[in-house]
């Protein structure tokens, strides 16, 4: 494939306009990524981790740079997507940080949070010792392409027992000025043992513009500490959206994930998990909500490499026009990873004639003594469910509304935070129904 | 108020109905017993618009109009009201929630104006008496984790709300304890009035005892057998269903 060729001209052209900056060590990653990201080139179908998702519509284009100009964007016009103002939020508009539009300062001076460049600066070999620790590129050709270029990212680190109270928001906002570019963003969180945080990484595209989200987030999740994080990807429907999540588990750590997709025309969603120490749990849960021409793929890899380790996943999806969605769970039992505890359940509604879905649970287990089980169920509106509220008298349209609802809040009770639940509980049933939710 | 000329009705190529005739007036209560199989909930299920069935011939006329060219919420916003024999479970919308919408549905039908959940809530305290419910109720999902008697009484709860002018209980008496029987009939009894009517359609007599017919009809392989006063319950409740059947079969 020739796609990759466009990309090292901008690439070159990158790294001599302060692409290179920072410390020494930082080109030399670049240089390589880019390398390994021009070896593999873009993933095709005959990959089998892409086996349902093609990238040819963003591999036949070239995304360029963003081009940085100063955002007219007020806080106003962000105000639907902030969910919740007492959070703690760092605001992106098209890749860079808006700092009159964030608000992180009221972070115990303990935490420490900051954009990737400042924390290059303060703590380079802090930085150098994490970065990229996780996310390997040797196999993943977009890790490797945001690790070529990626710009201002945020850098979270939590030291041993400090618990961040409150919610802390990563709003990437892309608008019309970046019709065209790609944009990398990167997250480094590093919670120390026996800390706390939740993190709500969120993506909203304003505005037309066709663009690439590629990011990358690294989590590193300490012995006995815990990490909420949540993913609500909303960018617009002419958007291509791919994230990559690895997160490494110590003792009795727990990682608790959702990722919501409801945007971009065509999404590929990794939450890769290793549970390392013994006891450690993660829950990856999901919502996909699709329509049009629509396209979402969600991979999740859950490796159990310690023993006593649970992990429980449930992905539910809704599936609308032409729409297709893809769930493929990998998990992985070590044979030293005895007591293993493992469900993975994942469930698709289909409301239209022409949407599809592809699901494709893959257990590899090499110890003996566990317990791995996994269901898949692909359905319609139950006809007699319908039939219920059609005999209270609510009409057919509204009747399916609240049962599609109801079918996405099984999933959507598990979030915790409940301005966020409230806002997707929300954003949900009005995209089903003109009915408001009180 | 109802008026079923030969009903005929079939699930796939199975008649379940072989014509079924029936006139029901306001104000009365007509119980419709039979053994298993008979089709005395298909008549229930099909008076209500279910969608498995098919009417192949006959003809149900409500308070004058062509019940069967009728969607079934437009049934339900003219009046007519099924408890279900297997009330469904909905997840993640509360019982508050579907209730109001239900009730809003009928009030626009009505040409009335919506209520808003403040409003609503003074409705719901005088109708949660009717069947002895917590409020508590109200916030919970619809019937999601409700036992066998809480979603009985949940249905009766939706026929406070939505005072049907022709309500049609299914088996509404079927896994319910003495108590919860006694609640549910009590509820029922407490709707009646003489502008309504009410079609009990049960297995056992026992129901009978609490919400006493005027008319008793006995079906069997999908025709009413037999028709009588309440003493017909009783005859039933002593001879069994068996008499009835063999010069059907014969």
């Amino acid at each position: 494939m020739t796609s990759v060729a466009p990309y090292s001209d901008q690439f070159a052209a990158y790294a001599a306009n302060g692409g290179g900056e920072g410390p020494a060590w930082l080109p030399a990653l670049r240089q390589q990524a880019f390398e390994r990201f021009t070896a593999l080139g873009f993933p095709t179908t005959r990959d089998e981790d892409w086996h349902f998702t093609s990238v040819t519509p963003i591999a036949e284009r070239t995304f360029k740079a963003v081009k940085p100009a100063p955002t007219a964007l007020t806080l106003s016009d962000l105000k639907p997507w902030l969910v919740d103002e007492a959070w703690h939020r760092l605001v992106f508009v098209n890749g860079r940080l808006e700092p009159a539009l964030s608000n992180f300062a009221e972070l115990s001076a303990e935490v420490h949070v900051s954009t990737l460049s400042d924390a290059l600066r303060e703590q380079p070999e802090w930085v150098q010792k994490h970065l990229g620790a996780l996310a390997a590129f040797d196999r993943a050709a977009f890790t490797a392409l945001n690790t070529a270029f990626m710009q201002d990212g945020v850098v979270v680190r939590v030291p041993k027992g400090e618990t961040v109270e409150v919610p802390l928001h990563i709003l990437n906002v892309v608008d019309a000025q970046a019709n065209g570019a790609a944009i990398h963003p990167r997250l480094l969180v590093v919670a120390e043992a026996l800390s706390q945080v939740v993190l709500v990484e969120s993506y909203v595209g304003l505005g037309k513009a066709s663009y690439l989200v590629n990011g990358v987030a690294e989590i590193s999740v300490g012995s006995g500490a815990r990490v909420d994080h949540y993913k609500v990807q909303r960018d617009n429907l002419e958007a291509f959206h791919v994230g990559t999540v690895q997160v490494t588990q110590g003792r009795d750590a727990i990682y608790h994930s959702f990722s919501y997709a409801a945007g971009a025309e065509l999404s590929r969603t990794n939450i890769y998990t290793k549970l390392a120490g013994t006891g450690s749990e993660a829950r990856l849960n999901g919502l996909y909500v699709l329509d049009g021409n629509q396209h979402a793929d969600h991979q999740t890899f859950v490796e159990h490499l310690a023993e006593s380790c649970a992990s429980r996943e449930l992905y539910k999806g809704i599936l609308d026009g032409q729409s297709h969605g893809v769930f493929n769970g990998k998990v992985y039992v070590d044979p030293i990873a005895q007591k293993t505890d493992g469900k993975q359940t994942n469930k698709a509604l289909l409301l239209s004639e022409k949407a599809r879905v592809d699901t494709k649970p893959q257990l590899e287990i090499f110890a003996d003594d566990v317990k791995c089980t996994h269901g898949a169920t692909i359905g319609r509106l139950d006809d007699i469910a319908l039939f219920y509220l059609k005999s209270r008298g609510i009409g057919a349209e509204n009747a399916r509304a609240l049962l599609t609802y109801a079918f996405a809040a099984e999933v959507l009770e598990t979030i915790e935070i409940d301005s966020l639940r409230l806002e997707l509980e929300r954003a949900v049933f009005e995209r089903f129904t003109h009915l408001r939710l009180e | 108020m109802l008026i079923i000329k030969d009903l005929h009705a079939s699930a796939g190529d199975k008649e379940i109905l072989k014509g079924i005739s029936l006139t029901i007036n306001a104000g009365e209560v007509h119980a419709i017993m039979g053994p298993n199989g008979s089709g005395k909930s298909t008549l229930a299920q099909v008076i209500a618009g279910h969608p498995g069935y098919e009417v192949t011939s006959g003809s149900i006329e409500y308070e004058g109009q062509d019940l069967l060219e009728m969607e079934a919420e437009e049934r339900a916003q003219a009046g007519v009201f099924l408890a279900f024999q297997y009330p469904v479970e909905i997840p993640g919308v509360t019982n508050a929630y579907f209730l109001r919408a239900a009730y809003n549905e009928l009030r626009k039908a009505r040409g009335e104006d919506e209520l808003d959940p403040i409003e609503f809530l003074d409705v719901m305290e005088e109708k949660l008496k009717v069947v002895e419910m917590d409020a508590s109720m109200m916030q919970r999902s619809v019937n999601a984790g409700f036992s066998g008697g809480e979603k009985k009484r949940n249905e009766i709860l939706q026929m406070a709300v939505l005072e049907p002018k022709l309500a049609v209980l299914d088996e509404t008496d079927s896994g319910l304890d003495i108590d919860a029987l006694r609640i549910v009939a009590g509820g029922v009894n407490q709707l009646k009035k003489p502008s309504n009517a009410t079609i009990v359609v049960t297995h056992y007599q026992r129901l009978l005892n609490y919400i006493v017919p005027d008319y008793v009809h006995v079906l069997a392989h999908g025709r009413i057998v037999r028709s009588g006063g309440k003493e017909l319950a009783l005859e039933l409740e002593a001879k069994g269903y068996d008499w009835l059947l063999e010069p059907v079969g014969a």
